[in-house]
């Protein structure tokens, strides 16, 4: 599964994107950031707070339910700010 | 007939507004919004980042329902990234129709939705050396329900 992260959750995490592989029971959006914020203590800062993050799924927004796959591409960011 | 660009360079506004028109004469309008970069409290510089791939995805899937709600005879959207001085432009939207106000709903639908369905971050310079990153604004979201409120009266009202 391929995870990418935007804006301060990248500067948090400390890098842009990584391949990672879940064990079987992270299913959603929502079980993978409690596996993901385990990884190193950037990614603990960086999903401190999920109210505070956004995420996409194969490039689309998805909420918190939404099923994860190993060959999905996840993303996780900050509400935007274009404009 | 939609022209979606997200890139570095500066937009001319001009040179987007009349190839919306040149070679046509069913065009009778044309809206525009041009986002320009502030420099409140002191800032030096935005610095744009996006998510390549959804970005370009989600700007087409707005301008697709524009289309789809307003008639419109052409529609360019021009957003920049990466790092912008005060007083540049950030955002061009334009959108063609017969009348008026296709045109100039058509504009302010796609920039409201842009501000809260496209993946752009905002990062702040200052002169000072230091940086923050833009926070997103409720009046945004609410400027964006304002367009599925509307949709949805005027279902209520053809029903």
């Amino acid at each position: 599964m391929r995870v990418l992260y935007f804006a301060w959750v990248r500067q948090k995490v400390g890098v842009a994107e990584e391949d990672v592989s879940p064990p079987a029971e992270v299913r959603d959006v929502a079980a993978l950031v409690g596996w993901l914020a385990t990884r190193t203590p950037g990614h603990a800062a960086a999903f401190a707070d999920p109210k505070q993050l956004r995420a996409a799924v194969n490039q689309d927004f998805a909420t918190p339910d939404h099923p994860v796959a190993a060959n999905d591409e996840v993303a996780f960011f900050p509400p935007v700010t274009g404009g | 007939m939609a022209r979606v660009l997200v890139q570095d360079a500066p937009f001319d506004i001009a040179a987007e507004t009349a190839a919306l028109t040149a070679g046509r004469t069913d065009v009778g309008g044309v809206g525009s919004f041009l986002g320009v970069c502030r420099a409140d409290d002191g800032l030096a510089a935005l610095v744009l980042e996006h998510y390549p791939g959804m970005t370009e995805r989600a700007i087409g899937r707005i301008v697709d329902q524009a289309q789809a709600r307003w008639p419109l005879t052409g529609c360019t959207v021009i957003h920049r990234v990466g790092r912008i001085l005060p007083g540049e432009g950030i955002v061009l939207v334009l959108t063609a129709s017969a009348h008026r106000a296709a045109a100039l709903e058509a504009c302010a639908f796609l920039i409201d939705w842009l501000k809260t369905s496209a993946p752009f971050w905002k990062r702040e310079e200052f002169a000072a050396g230091t940086h923050r990153w833009v926070a997103a604004r409720a009046e945004d979201d609410a400027a964006t329900a304002r367009w599925t409120q509307d949709a949805a009266a005027a279902g209520r009202a053809k029903a």
